[in-house]
């Protein structure tokens, strides 16, 4: 067991590398002067230049440069953003990163539950009005913009109807020494808008995913079996038919990471919200491509882990595949 | 010994492709006492595993029992039976070994679990006690090392061990009907015997009903008291064992010997019926066998042949029996 | 191979599902390629100090903020993002089917290493991919957007016909073919690429609506269709300052991003259960 462990940990690790290195290709085919994309506006010391010459390798063979960036890379050094020069990418990137935490967490837990529960009910209640209604409002939703349902929802019940804050994470206005009770429920409010949106427009995929499994399980000779036992109709359905969905649950949620981080780099620049999609968003507007690239990075890895984290779900779920 | 359960005129309809209804079991009637064994027996298609279903009111969508038919377990008609009421039926009045071990039951949880939340989905029983009477449950069964294969999962045990924890979760409710369907297709000789073995064992020790549903008419021989023969959707003859093996009164019945190999040598050749069996949307006019029959009269294609009462329980559908018929 | 997508598009029109993106995605096709003519030019500015004005009978759907009708404008903007979405595509496919041949068909350390860059690939967000070509742009072509964006949606269709391939892959019919002398090329595209024409249209389908989407984003970020042109996620950002004192100038290209992408994958779910209809 612990020799597949490490066995997949070493290819995910082989699987972040290479990733790594695409975007070093990317980097290096996107056209135009890569020391300018480094430097950006700003006036530049000559010191500064043979540093960044060093650091990144421009003007080396190709192969110094790979090594160079790879080196910077698993140092954690990620460079240093133009935008908000002097301040190293890692550091701008370890700030935000809390706050897009809260707000994926937020929607993870929303589309893993109501969408969960909504997809199991579709399948039990399959061809009624509920399935197919449910599955209409979901894909009409998905099918929003989410830069435009957030602003929809911004201009009508923050500004208009004065009912939910309309950007940011806090108020600035509140008082330093207020307790966390308050403070927390000033994030809340400011939580509630941008995590609508995000799992608005996201959820149809869970739906749709549950809604899927459930209906393939339900096949299954032992579900007839099950009833066959007594047991309760909400045993069967839960204990045994959805337990064996969970794998391919699983799946999506290896999936699913792209979706949201994606998703968050428009919703938290309309909301203003101090993550890492706003981030992303003024480092486009500033052309700040150190900070672009370290988040490229980043967000890989996650990426990577996640599907990690997915396959040591399967072998926990599913005995089946327990490696003996 | 009186009726513990008894089914009278079981219909089940389905619809059918392009329209139209077809009724894979047209009006079946049975009659099981305590402590005895009755064998179903027919080929694939003859509707045994549907009647079984029908029995726990499980017919999968879209079939649909007729109305008019009735299934009466010790005075109560099981398909007025709603809710809690028919819950409490499925596993605890009437339990049911399927045919398929592997996909009957759940993969990704362990045997022992499964016996343990049927015991406690029937009993007040819960928690430790529950896990103890599911151990128990195993014990019986014969499963070697109950205790440690509690928490086996499926795919981690024999075809045999699997029948075992099936037939373990079928009794967790202490039913008084057990019915085993085709409970040894998927096992290989020996084993088939040793379930058998237990079967019968677990109907005395329990005093229970067994409807022991089969196609191979051998594996019936020494374990059935009654044996009915089903045909089509119909019973077509219904007898003691000893009587049906001694001289079989229906032409399908002894077809059916006529195709068995036989150990003694009284066969000389193997004889195939004929023809092959009809499907449910396409069941031949007035006597179903007609097409395959080696025996058959003019009358057998235009009228349907009526029920003959043989001896007290015993029946069966067929012409020949009927004086002047020919 | 047409003949059977022909068939799948048949089976996928009994779907209500199916007739209504179709029939949609009919009349948006035909309205971005027919109205712009009988519209006013979308640039014309007549009278830019009064801003913008709410929908009225010359302007069904009101004005922008330099008094620009937004029925054109949301209209030609449509003709821009359904065409980039539909060349993206194209290029993704052919890219994919190309790649996903090869891999399957040819297995070994060549299908071993164009999958594993594949992986690597798919575990960078495609947005993200995007923002690092696009934002070095001063101002990007069309041409070269459409480019960009074609070629970083092929992974997940090499996945899929590599899948395909793999199936057929040791099928007698293959082995027959290959008996006969047919070269590699020959044989892939003859017998294993028609099998997978129908999750490739089903793909294709889905791909429309996740490009225009992906577009719009882009747009909206600055980076996608370069002002002037009009294009529906330009629009909602060029609205952005008056999301409360004029609505409709969001609105209305929000919406219609919703409808074309709706109809799209209504028609892809079509498609997809005509496919396989046990999983409608």
């Amino acid at each position: 067991m612990i020799r597949w462990l490490l066995r997949r940990t070493l290819q995910a690790a082989a699987t972040f590398a290479i990733a790594v290195l695409l975007l070093f290709v990317l980097m290096r085919l996107t056209p135009g002067d890569p020391l300018s994309r480094l430097v950006g506006d700003r006036d530049v010391s000559a010191a500064e230049i043979q540093q960044l010459r060093q650091r990144y390798g421009t003007g080396e063979p190709l192969l110094t440069q790979l090594g160079a960036f790879l080196a910077g890379a698993a140092r954690g050094d990620l460079g240093t953003s133009i935008e908000h020069y002097p301040d190293r990418v890692t550091a701008l990137l370890a700030a935000r990163l809390p706050a897009t935490l809260l707000l994926g967490g937020v929607v993870l837990f929303l589309n893993f539950t109501v969408g969960i529960w909504l997809g199991v009910r579709q399948a039990v209640r399959r061809g009624s009005r509920f399935d197919r209604w449910t599955g209409r409002f979901a894909l009409a939703a998905y099918a929003m913009p989410g830069f435009w349902l957030g602003l929809v929802l911004v201009a009508f019940l923050s500004l208009r109807w004065r009912l939910l804050p309309s950007a940011q994470m806090t108020d600035p206005l509140l008082p330093a020494d207020a307790d966390a009770l308050t403070r927390g429920l000033d994030i809340l409010r400011h939580l509630t808008l941008p995590a609508l949106t995000l799992s608005l427009t996201s959820i149809a995929l869970t739906m749709r995913h549950q809604r899927a499994a459930m209906l393939s399980v339900f096949r299954l000779d032992f579900v007839t079996a099950a009833r066959a036992r007594g047991l309760s109709e909400k045993q069967v359905r839960w204990g045994h038919a959805w337990r064996n969905t969970l794998v391919p649950m699983l799946t999506l949620l290896g999936l699913w990471l792209p979706v949201l981080v994606s998703g968050s780099v428009f919703v938290e620049s309309v909301f203003n919200w101090p993550g890492l999609g706003s981030l992303a968003a003024q480092a486009i507007a500033a052309r700040d491509y150190p900070v672009l690239l370290g988040t490229a990075m980043l967000v890989s890895g996650a990426v990577v882990l996640s599907g990690l984290a997915a396959d040591l779900g399967y072998v926990l779920v599913d005995p089946r595949v327990r490696p003996s | 010994m009186s009726d513990l359960l008894e089914v009278q005129d079981l219909r089940i309809r389905f619809p059918a492709r392009g329209g139209g209804v077809s009724v894979p079991v047209d009006g079946v009637s049975l009659r099981l006492a305590r402590g005895e064994t009755l064998a179903l027996v027919g080929e694939s298609g003859s509707g045994k595993s549907l009647t079984a279903l029908a029995l726990l009111r499980l017919v999968p969508p879209p079939g649909v029992i007729d109305p008019a038919s009735r299934i009466v377990l010790e005075g109560v008609n099981l398909l007025e039976l709603q809710g809690e009421a028919l819950r409490a039926v499925r596993g605890g009045r009437i339990g049911l070994v399927f045919q398929d071990a592997m996909t009957s039951l759940n993969p990704v949880i362990s045997i022992g679990e499964q016996v343990r939340e049927t015991v406690a989905a029937h009993r007040t029983l819960h928690g430790k006690e529950a896990r103890e009477r599911a151990v128990a449950l195993l014990d019986e069964v014969g499963m070697p090392g109950a205790s440690t294969r509690y928490r086996s999962y499926p795919h981690e045990l024999s075809g045999g061990l699997r029948q075992r924890a099936l037939i373990a979760i079928a009794l967790a409710g202490e039913p008084d009907v057990l019915i085993a369907d085709e409970p040894t297709t998927a096992l290989d000789v020996t084993v088939q015997a040793q379930i058998l073995e237990l079967l019968d064992q677990l109907r005395t020790s329990r005093g229970m009903a067994v409807l022991l549903i089969s196609h191979d008419l051998g594996l019936v021989a020494g374990r059935a008291d009654r044996v009915a023969v089903m045909y089509a959707g119909q019973i077509v003859e219904e007898a003691s064992t000893s009587r049906l093996f001694r001289s079989p009164s229906h032409p399908y019945t002894r077809a059916l010997f006529g195709s068995i190999p036989r150990l003694d040598g009284a066969v000389d050749r193997l004889v195939p019926i004929a023809g092959a069996v009809p499907l449910p949307d396409a069941w031949p006019p007035a006597c179903r066998f007609h097409p395959r029959c080696p025996e058959v009269l003019a009358r057998c294609s235009v009228d349907t042949p009526p029920v003959v009462p043989l001896a007290p329980g015993e029946m069966s559908r067929c012409w020949l029996l009927v004086k002047g018929a020919k | 191979m047409i003949g059977s997508l022909g068939e799948l598009l048949r089976r996928a029109w009994k779907y209500p599902s199916g007739k209504w993106g179709a029939l949609a995605l009919v009349a948006l096709a035909l309205v971005a390629i027919a109205a712009p003519p009988l519209l006013p030019d979308p640039a014309e500015m007549p009278d830019a100090v009064q801003g913008a004005t709410p929908p009225s009978r010359a302007h069904p759907m009101g004005t922008d903020q330099l008094n620009r009708d937004m029925l054109a404008r949301v209209v030609v903007g449509g003709r821009i993002s359904l065409s980039v979405a539909v060349l993206a595509v194209l290029l993704s496919l052919t890219l994919g089917a190309l790649v996903g041949l090869i891999a399957g068909y040819a297995g070994g350390w060549l299908d071993a290493i164009l999958m594993r860059g594949v992986d690597a690939a798919l575990a960078i967000p495609r947005l993200f991919v995007l923002l690092l070509l696009l934002v070095v742009w001063e101002r990007i072509p069309l041409g070269a957007l459409i480019l960009v964006i074609g070629t970083t949606g092929w992974f997940a269709t090499s996945r899929l016909v590599r899948g395909e391939v793999l199936r057929l892959r040791h099928q007698p019919f293959v082995t027959a073919s290959e008996a006969l002398g047919a070269t590699g090329w020959r044989t892939m595209m003859r017998h294993l690429l028609p099998n997978a024409a129908g999750p490739l249209l089903v793909a294709a389908t889905l791909g429309v609506g996740d490009v225009i989407l992906l577009e719009a984003g882009l747009s909206f970020l600055g980076l996608g269709v370069q002002p002037p042109t009009p294009s529906w996620g330009g629009m909602v950002l060029e609205a952005r300052p008056l999301i409360v004192t004029a609505p409709w100038t969001a609105i209305f290209p929000g919406a219609a991003i919703v409808l074309t992408v709706l109809s799209v994958n209504l028609l892809g779910d079509a498609l997809q259960a005509a496919l396989d209809p046990r999983s409608a």
